[in-house]
């Protein structure tokens, strides 16, 4: 076996695969997936010299901690975290060479929710559809990391970017979803569209990779027939029977039964990745482009 | 037709059934394929097609409100046969509410043309439309917790084969030993909307392969 791999030592809550995700199959029932923070997966193949579509870890709240088995480059951006290397501290947010053997650990996250570890040359597992993104609805690409699991790795095709640090936005205190209405608004009372665009949600623990679930005022439809499954687009807000706005993420699934009473738009879907579980939610109504 | 905004991006055009919906999804994939239309989803569903990533979402809506569709000729190709065996273990119920023999069920399922409408719920997962409307079945009240992977199920108006085990609350009426979705083959799915499908029966003792 090569050693161009990494082991993994403590696979975290949840750490998975993921890069820029597999749109273009939605119409056979595959999600897009991908990194839930796009542009801190960037950031971090960016700084470790990778191309944007490298294949990087996304960790969840606990980070993670791998063993390479030659000397690497890394770099970890996203949510903040500590970073060492055999115990001693690394920086976050910059390249990070890492010898062969050292532990590498992506500390648990100080604030915010996701952090990212592009390793150079990026992870290589053997791509589903174009991508090596782990879906968790469908259960394409890798499974979850476990302890003990070995990843291979590509061949480090430039060097990492010569910065010291690199600026990145701060997990939000508050989340404001820009939104747009529709496409099922008129499946609810004018009320319930004022409610949603007008009082504060906060994010729910039962948010995943799926959907960030909300608690806060319900919305009352003003239909109460059911809605034949259609099409759902990333970023849209769907709203179960008990009347909390779901927002769909990168692993929604690619056609739902319940009505999209607005959409949020796909930038504001970073920061929505980072919002731990206790966040203000602001869903704000803005005019199309 | 109504063609309503989903986002900045994406419009969800809405017809007055699935007939008309399969034809404006077999419309637009011809127009996306002569280069007249520029998008980057095309999701077909039970009453709708979802456009996604449309690079002029304005003129596209008001080019598709304007314009009647022409009626779809049916689409190339060849016939998708699935082997069925079946013994599902919802067969008798399902031979109850529609008021005939289990082996009733079976001549009348194998006897129907199907067409794929649409996909979802996992990758592969097509929603079958075919059978006449009085063969509707209602979902079960409780659904499973692991429907084995090949099962052929029907709910509501359709008919589908789940891909692999998972959770889900149709009627189960046959097996069958086709790999519906595998991701190392070219196309992954097997069926993808518009497919036209037919189950053949194969004797219950043997492989249904």
């Amino acid at each position: 076996m090569t050693d161009r791999a990494l082991v993994v030592v403590r696979a975290g809550a949840l750490t998975t695969v993921q890069d820029r995700g597999r749109p273009g199959y939605a119409h056979v029932g595959v999600p897009r997936s991908g990194a839930l923070d796009g542009p801190a997966a960037a950031l971090a193949n960016r700084l470790a010299g990778n191309a944007p579509d490298a294949a990087v870890l996304e960790t969840t709240l606990n980070g993670c901690s791998v063993r390479p088995r030659s000397t690497v480059t890394v770099a970890v951006a996203g949510a903040p975290c500590p970073v060492t290397v055999d115990g001693r501290p690394a920086a976050w947010g910059a390249p990070v060479r890492v010898r062969a053997g050292s532990v590498l650990d992506v500390g648990a996250a100080t604030s915010g929710v996701r952090a990212y570890l592009a390793v150079a040359g990026g992870v290589a597992v053997e791509p589903v559809l174009g991508s090596r993104s782990t879906d968790l609805l469908s259960g394409l690409g890798p499974a979850p990391l476990t302890d003990g699991a070995v990843l291979p790795l590509g061949t480090p095709r430039r060097p990492p970017a010569r910065v010291d640090a690199a600026p990145q936005p701060a997990p939000p205190d508050e989340l404001v979803l820009r939104v747009t209405p529709g496409p099922r608004d008129d499946w609810f009372t004018p009320a319930a569209v004022r409610v949603l665009t007008s009082r504060t949600y906060r994010v729910s623990p039962a948010s995943n990779r799926i959907g960030l679930r909300t608690t806060g005022p319900a919305l009352e439809r003003a239909r109460r027939d059911e809605l034949p499954s259609e099409g759902m687009v990333l970023g849209a807000v769907q709203v179960p029977p008990d009347g909390t706005p779901v927002v769909f993420l990168a692993d929604h699934p690619t056609t739902g039964g319940y009505p999209v009473i607005a959409v949020v738009r796909p930038a504001d879907l970073a920061a929505a990745a980072q919002a731990v579980p206790g966040t203000p939610v602001r869903f704000t109504a803005v005019r199309r482009r | 037709m109504r063609v309503l905004p989903a986002g900045e991006d994406a419009l969800l055009v809405e017809v007055a059934s699935g007939e008309e919906a399969q034809a404006l999804h077999a419309e637009l994939l011809r127009r996306r394929a002569e280069g007249s239309l520029r998008i980057g989803e095309i999701v077909p569903a039970a009453r709708t097609v979802l456009l996604d990533g449309v690079s002029e979402p304005a003129r596209v809506a008001a080019e598709l409100s304007a314009r009647d569709l022409p009626a779809v000729p049916p689409r190339a190709g060849g016939t998708v046969e699935i082997p069925v065996r079946y013994d599902g273990p919802d067969l008798a119920e399902v031979a109850a509410h529609w008021g005939v023999s289990p082996g009733e069920v079976a001549r009348i399922h194998a006897g129907t043309e199907f067409r794929v409408a649409f996909c979802g719920f996992a990758p592969g997962f097509g929603y079958l439309t075919g059978l006449p409307p009085r063969y509707d079945v209602p979902r079960r009240p409780t659904p499973r917790t692991a429907v084995p992977a090949g099962s052929v199920a029907l709910a509501g108006p359709y008919t589908g084969v789940y891909p692999r085990s998972s959770p889900g609350g149709w009627q189960l009426i046959g097996t069958t030993g086709l790999v519906l979705w595998d991701h190392t083959r070219v196309p992954a799915a097997l069926l993808s909307p518009g497919t036209r499908v037919r189950f053949v029966p194969v004797a219950t003792t043997g492989p249904a392969a």
